[in-house]
């Protein structure tokens, strides 16, 4: 069985506009997996849902999150958030305000360990440093004692993913973690995060709306539209040819590097009408 | 060179709180004591005044100076011990209803917006006419009539705070909203609530200066601004009077 598996989660606004429409899908234990789709499509509202961190305004109306074997949506409040804490982690999209800026960056890469696991700060600060050297963060004693806002996006990166592999999670959800990053910095990020997914043998729930990074990045993704997964399949399977319609479009809407002269390629208009028409039915 | 904006008020200052601390050693006459031959003395420039009485004296032939002097001291007990009551006060629920939102929120807000609907300053004589008039009770009147100032923008600023990826990711970590409200609600709100209190301080001053001057403040023997400047205006149109006013008004 898989390590997360999701079945027919239905959640919506409270009073009625619905926001994901049955969604299923499972990743397996050290699987990345790909959630894609247009701003507005539930991508990242799935990994809210799984973190126990939904807008107060949506609501879970049915189907089952089993984390690990277990359904967090069964069990009461404070059992879920310590399964969570124990067992998943973020890495959220915006490392500007990811990080407390009133207090200094050591301790908050510390809290998961000292929280979760019970360390001494002593024994979590060596672990600490470990970590920030493990995303290639230079002289990691003065980082530690920097503040937030002394240090740059994709540094404030690095420090969010070392302090989210910190207390070694068996899942991660990553909210567009490269979103906010300029393009040259990108690249980098993404092949830390598979680096140490694959070296830690962490699950990953990668929320984006680029599919170039999700050819990079995943082994297997899936594409929603309105709430509703409308295709979900292994990366290759998917790039050599999507099957559904949506996905065909959105996949020859991704620019070619390779051809600088193209033109962009919208969505087209009938593709965008009959998902929707599939969606509403769903 | 220090800044300058900095150093003049910071001075000022200073001298305001020298000059209230030690009013009883620095005061050149006892506020209270009264000479009715030398009733609405003008200033020591003037011609015509009275040497000793700096500023002064005022209908009864008290030292306007030294009135002045220990009005002080209730002003600066007024702003610094009803402006960090109304703080606390104000800031806990602020806080609070900011982050927890749901129905304490709704709670603590419909009670800022009834407390508001009342004009403050009838509230406040409203309050002096039940307790009685005491420097408590202006203390009391001040803390009533403004946490909500408080109240409000601490809300607010912990709304905008529990919005961010921060406190997310400290629920994701397991965090009570208790610790979390702790750890990292409260030291991001805590620069708003810095300058609403220094703010607050001169309006505390500001309320018991109008209690006072509608003669509701404390006991009438005892020296406040507002009252000074309530004496000052029923002499003003006679010669002299006026500098009492005057005075005042400058403090």
């Amino acid at each position: 069985m898989s390590f997360l598996q999701i079945t027919g989660l239905t959640a919506r606004l409270r009073g009625g506009m619905p926001i994901l429409r049955d969604v299923s899908l499972e990743v397996a234990e050290g699987a990345v997996h790909g959630l894609v789709g247009e701003s507005g499509a539930g991508k990242s509202m799935i990994g809210k849902a799984i973190l126990g961190i939904l807008p107060r305004a949506i609501e879970i109306v049915s189907g089952e999150i089993l984390l690990g074997g277990e359904d967090l949506l069964r069990l009461p409040a404070r059992a879920r958030r310590a399964r969570i804490g124990r067992l998943a982690a973020l890495i959220p999209q915006d490392p500007l305000t990811a990080l407390n800026p009133s207090r200094r960056v050591g301790p908050q890469v510390t809290d998961r360990l000292v929280d979760i696991l019970g360390w001494s700060r002593r024994d979590a600060q060596a672990r600490a440093l470990e970590l920030l050297a493990e995303v290639r963060i230079e002289a990691p004693e003065r980082i530690m004692r920097a503040y937030p806002h002394e240090l740059s996006g994709g540094m404030r990166q690095r420090i969010l993913i070392a302090s989210a592999f910190a207390a070694e999670p068996k899942l991660i959800v990553a909210d567009e973690p490269t979103t906010a990053l300029d393009v040259t910095v990108q690249k980098e990020i993404l092949r830390l995060i598979r680096g140490l997914q694959e070296r830690h043998g962490t699950a990953l729930l990668f929320v984006t709306h680029d599919l170039g990074v999700v050819s990079k990045v995943c082994d297997s993704l899936s594409v929603l539209y309105g709430g509703k997964i409308v295709e979900a399949a292994q990366v290759d399977a998917f790039f050599a040819a999507p099957v559904h319609p949506y996905s065909a479009a959105l996949l020859a809407a991704t620019p070619k590097y390779t051809d600088p002269g193209a033109s962009l390629v919208p969505v087209p208009e009938d593709v965008i009408t009959a998902v929707r028409a599939e969606v509403a039915d769903g | 060179m220090g800044n300058l904006r900095l150093i003049l008020p910071g001075i000022w200052l200073s001298v305001l709180v020298v000059a209230a601390v030690f009013a009883p050693w620095l005061a050149p006459h006892d506020p209270l004591a009264q000479d009715l031959f030398l009733g609405r003395m003008p200033p020591v420039w003037v011609a015509g005044a009275e040497p000793g009485y700096w500023l002064g004296t005022d209908s009864l032939g008290r030292d306007v100076l030294s009135r002045m002097m220990f009005a002080g001291r209730i002003a600066l007990v007024v702003a610094v011990v009803a402006g960090t009551c109304a703080c606390l006060v104000g800031a806990t629920l602020g806080v609070l209803a900011g982050f927890l939102r749901g129905w304490v929120d709704m709670v603590i807000s419909r009670l800022v917006d009834i407390w508001m609907a009342f004009p403050p300053v009838l509230f406040a004589i409203l309050l002096v006419a039940v307790l009685g008039p005491g420097l408590w009770t202006i203390v009391i009147a001040v803390v009533v009539i403004d946490w909500t100032r408080f109240a409000r923008v601490v809300r607010a600023e912990a709304m905008a705070q529990g919005a961010m990826d921060y406190v997310a990711s400290a629920q994701v970590a397991g965090r009570t909203r208790g610790a979390t409200m702790m750890a990292e609600i409260l030291p991001n709100v805590a620069p708003t609530i810095l300058v609403l209190l220094t703010l607050e301080m001169g309006i505390a001053v500001i309320v018991e200066a109008i209690l006072s001057f509608v003669n509701l403040s404390i006991s009438t023997d005892d020296p406040t601004w507002g009252g000074m400047i309530a004496e000052g205006r029923t002499s003003i149109h006679q010669a002299g009077g006026c500098w009492c006013s005057r005075w005042q008004r400058f403090s």
